[in-house]
């Protein structure tokens, strides 16, 4: 395709497009108004399983076959990533890898006194997923990525000597199998796929809203552990792997 | 709606436009790790001015860490080697 072809597809394309947008926006409700069915189904709903966080709701028990394949698809391009970048043939791994400078003292400071807090972060918006703003996937991404203040406070051996790969593959696999046996479970039990089989409990408690804590715990894990697996691969590409 | 909310959406739509800009317009990589960065760190204030703080808080993690971090090791891999 020439210079020109390309930018006549470009302006048929862009003027479609806009009009289109135009066309939305001039239709749409005006901007701050009281005016959501949506709001008004999901919230009912949400309430209806003693769901304090609606958000949560929606995406653990409204539509919680949908997240189940999000979260497949995270895992699919957590192992495409792995495979991708795995040592090839003309590749080996260093045993030894050389340590970089080491990083300003402020920065290891701050490093390692927001390790914990950031862990203890994750864990917590995991935990409270079903009563407040966030979830499995929101607190699995803090996890995953606040173990990383590891590596800019002590460095890629520090960080190696306490996260294992191992284990998070282990928890990667866990994680998206637990999401398909609480669905099973509820396929047992009601003859729906994901339909919710525990107890409701009392609105606002931290036992409450039946699976979808139990499906935030599991979403969780898996996020957690396909992050830190997605970074440890590239992080052994970066500093491991060189040519033969 | 309060002034100030809107306010607060306004400037957080407009700091989007502009650090969207600056990351189309950075011609170096490792640059644009940065201010990707940054732009990451915009929208999760555009979406947090827009009353969706778990969207937020994921972008927080995602944009402004992973993916920038992903983007540094990848160049440093593909320089070691050159």
């Amino acid at each position: 395709m020439t210079r020109r072809v390309r930018l006549i597809v470009f302006a048929a394309a862009a003027a479609a497009v806009g009009v289109l947008l135009v066309v939305t926006v001039v239709g749409m409700p005006p901007f701050g108004n009281a005016f959501h069915p949506y709001r008004d189904v999901a919230v009912a709903a949400a309430i209806a399983h003693q769901t304090a966080n609606v958000v949560s709701g929606v995406n653990y028990d409204l539509r919680a076959f949908d997240t189940l394949g999000e979260e497949t698809i995270l895992l699919g391009s957590v192992v495409g990533a792995a495979v991708l970048l795995r040592p090839g043939r003309e590749e080996r791994e260093r045993t030894e890898v050389p340590e970089d400078e080491p990083p300003l003292q402020a920065v290891r400071l701050v490093g390692y006194l927001l390790l914990p807090v950031t862990l203890v972060l994750g864990l917590d918006v995991v935990a409270h997923g079903h009563l407040t703003p966030g979830g499995g996937f929101q607190g699995g991404v803090v996890l995953g990525t606040g173990l990383h203040l590891l590596y800019l406070a002590g460095g890629f051996r520090a960080l190696e000597r306490l996260r294992a790969v191992p284990p998070f593959e282990v928890g990667e696999a866990v994680g998206t199998a637990a999401f398909v046996a609480v669905g099973i479970a509820g396929l047992a039990v009601t003859g729906s796929f994901l339909a919710n089989v525990l107890p409701l409990g009392t609105f606002g408690s931290m036992p409450s809203s039946g699976i979808v804590p139990l499906l935030n715990v599991a979403v969780g894990m898996e996020v957690a552990s396909g992050v830190i697996l997605l970074l440890a691969h590239f992080l052994d590409q970066a500093l491991r792997v060189e040519r033969r | 709606m309060s002034g100030v909310a809107l306010a607060t959406m306004l400037v957080a739509l407009t700091l989007v436009a502009v650090l969207g800009t600056a990351v189309v317009l950075t011609a170096d990589p490792a640059r644009q790790a940065v201010t990707l960065s940054v732009f990451g760190l915009a929208l999760t204030v555009l979406f947090f001015s827009f009353q969706a703080p778990d969207v937020a808080l994921a972008q927080l993690a995602i944009g402004a860490a992973v993916v920038p971090l992903m983007v540094m090791l990848a160049l440093r891999r593909v320089r070691r080697q050159r």
